[in-house]
């Protein structure tokens, strides 16, 4: 028991660590834009059914893919944002992000439907069911591999913010619109960007989720419900907070479904949300005021 | 319009605050009486012209969303919250009915109908709870956390004994059949719906109609003022859920068998929000339009193929919230104010002559209601 406790633990770590890449992209859009990307769930799933047809037609590795997945996911991230929440304004602007890209989610959802069925699939390479010996527990190569992505993956996004240019217009836009316009920051310019940005780390997540989970193009319903969990328990619009939301999120649900039951595990993971939102309104690590947003 | 009304304030002419034309108000409210009793009569008789049973099948799904989405947009459209979480409700509902049913060993007819008001009550059993937790939040919290309660009822639908998880609840078969099957259920539907008009209508006219609205304007200035926020926008969301779990038992008992996919579908809310956001949401009417569009095209697109659907849905819910963003009853009702508007004063200065009204002062008509 104690080592399955633990073994829940590593993989609940790892997990949560591509969990944490992906919630990465949702908080930081919503940090910078005050919006939120219903559409993140579903544009996951993209990016693993792209990994999972260079992988099947191309037969490219999918590590390799992601250089092709992830530019790709950037540009569509952009076109949405340039197309579509450009164009919202006014008071109800924060309703009808969710309600916009709630419509784009449902348009891809279909697009992928027509396209793959709603038959699951899954990603496969030598390293997703091949594993190794560690402490005498057993490790997925999938999960290790996809941990060390996403951890890469976070520290450039980490250098991007906080050692460019460009990161402190980022930065500087999170922190106040007008301010940052004042100064000279075209706010405009970075929102698409960082919501191309924010899409394109997503990619790398769909890649190892598709490898690690069976999905279809429903998948992201459930993708975007634990993700916006783990951006709300974090503070919304911390990066810092959504890292340690996603990793003890992700623990919790694996120790659980391993001392009581899969099929609750799910339910204690939005039980959470719930119960900390009730006690404590601006979630686990948030420092500005949710009630007051 | 209401920054037109201030600019012609600042530029010094005599702003009237009047419903605008010349049309007296008496006989603007005789033609909306004359409209609800024809809308009224089209109701009542609707399934007895066209008995066709494939049409009549859209018209009670028609009527279940008529009646999701006015009681939906009572609570977000008056108080600018915009939960996506009514499908809890909707399920509620429908479990209510189909688990009822089957403990009594109810045999299918007329009485079955009974359980539709206490699945009513089962939903604002819910309610509360719910309300309370995520009231707490506000904007994109609120929003969220709704989402998650709703994941936590599916999940708890799929996994809880009661509800017999995947393998779903039949619920009792009617009698009747053939082609007068969907009567009754469009009977009862009509009920509901008309109750729900009803108090919506009730709602935006109301002191509590007006708190909320406060709330949606600003919610801190509304607590400033004595609005007791909390209670408010608790009673506004319990009221929109109680239509909503009664559909929601009308639906299973129609349909016959329910499964946590069908009930607790998170399709549900995205749909009634599109249909209050297309036809304009805060209005009574809007509502109403919207589903009284949306739900017959759903009903084809669903038949033919449901990837279809989804994309069509989509762009088509794109398209409206790019292009008419405040919905078609709101920016339709402005054209014809300002039209109104312009007939009434042709130009600043024959209008003051023409009106008699203040010395060179334009008359201008703000239509502040325009939007029902």
């Amino acid at each position: 028991m104690a080592s399955s406790i633990l073994k829940a633990v590593i993989d609940g770590v790892l997990t949560g660590g591509v969990y944490a890449l992906m919630a990465a992209g949702l908080t930081l859009i919503f940090g910078v834009m005050d919006i939120i990307n219903i559409a993140q769930g579903v544009l996951v799933v993209l990016a693993a059914y792209l990994s999972y047809v260079l992988s099947t037609q191309l037969g490219i590795d999918l590590f390799v893919g992601l250089l092709i997945t992830v530019p790709t996911l950037f540009v569509v991230g952009v076109v949405v944002e340039w197309a579509f929440i450009r164009r919202l304004a006014g008071r109800e602007r924060t309703a009808m992000s969710i309600l916009v890209t709630y419509a784009v989610a449902i348009i891809i959802e279909g697009l992928l439907i027509r396209q793959f069925s709603t038959d699951y699939v899954q990603l496969n390479a030598w390293y997703v069911d091949r594993s190794f010996r560690l402490l005498g527990l057993y490790l997925p190569y999938i999960y290790v591999f996809g941990f060390a992505l996403a951890a890469a993956l976070l520290a450039a996004l980490y250098m991007v913010l906080y050692r460019t240019r460009f990161g402190r217009s980022v930065r500087a836009a999170m922190q106040d619109r007008s301010a940052a316009r004042l100064v000279g920051v075209n706010v405009e310019r970075v929102a698409t960007l960082t919501f191309g940005l924010g899409v394109a780390v997503t990619a790398a997540g769909g890649m190892v989720f598709g490898a690690t989970n069976a999905f279809n193009p429903n998948s992201g319903y459930d993708l975007i419900s634990r993700l916006l969990t783990i951006v709300i328990l974090g503070g919304m619009g911390s990066i810092g907070g959504a890292l340690g939301a996603a990793v003890f999120m992700l623990t919790l649900e694996d120790v659980v479904s391993v001392v009581w039951s899969p099929t609750w595990s799910t339910l204690v993971f939005f039980a959470a949300l719930v119960i900390v939102l009730s006690v404590k309104p601006t979630g686990l690590f948030g420092r500005a005021a949710a009630r007051a947003q | 319009m209401s920054e037109r009304v201030v600019a012609a304030a600042e530029e010094g002419q005599v702003v009237e605050l009047r419903r605008s034309g010349r049309r007296p108000r008496a006989v603007a409210n005789g033609v909306r009486a004359a409209a609800i009793l024809v809308a009224l009569v089209v109701l009542a008789v609707f399934p007895l012209v066209f008995s066709n049973p494939a049409v009549t099948t859209i018209a009670f799904f028609t009527l279940v969303f008529m009646t999701s989405t006015t009681a939906w947009n009572g609570f977000a459209g008056y108080s600018g919250y915009i939960p996506l979480g009514h499908a809890v409700f909707f399920g509620t509902g429908a479990y209510t009915l189909a688990i009822v049913a089957q403990d009594l060993h109810m045999p299918g007819g007329y009485g079955v109908f009974w359980l539709v008001p206490l699945a009513g009550a089962a939903a604002l059993v819910v309610a509360i709870p719910f309300g309370l937790i995520a009231l707490r939040t506000r904007r994109h919290t609120f929003v969220v956390i709704t989402i998650a309660i709703f994941f936590i009822f599916q999940l708890l639908s799929f996994n809880l004994g009661i509800t017999q998880g995947s393998s779903g609840i039949q619920t009792p078969t009617p009698p009747w059949f053939g082609g007068a099957f969907n009567i009754p259920f469009y009977y009862v539907g009509a009920v509901i719906l008309v109750l729900s008009i009803a108090v919506s209508w009730f709602i935006r006219r109301s002191r509590f109609g007006l708190q909320t609205l406060a709330i949606r304007d600003d919610e801190d200035r509304a607590r400033g003022l004595g609005v007791q926020v909390g209670r408010v926008k608790l009673v506004g969301y319990v009221i929109s859920a109680i239509p909503v779990g009664m559909v929601g038992a009308l639906y299973a008992y129609f349909i016959g068998q329910i499964f946590p996919q069908s009930a607790f579908d998170p399709l549900f809310d995205i749909t009634i929000a599109l249909m209050a956001f297309l036809g304009g949401l805060g209005t009574v009417s809007g509502p109403l339009l919207g589903a009284l569009v949306l739900e017959p095209l759903q009903q084809y697109f669903t038949v033919s193929d449901p990837s279809y659907y989804l994309i069509a849905y989509g762009a088509l819910f794109l398209i409206v919230i790019l292009a008419l963003p405040r919905g078609v009853v709101p920016t339709v009702g402005a054209w014809i104010g300002n039209r109104r508007a312009r007939r009434a004063a042709p130009s600043p200065a024959a209008a003051g002559e023409a009106s008699g009204g203040a010395p060179g002062g334009t008359r201008y008509a703000a239509t502040v209601r325009s939007g029902e």
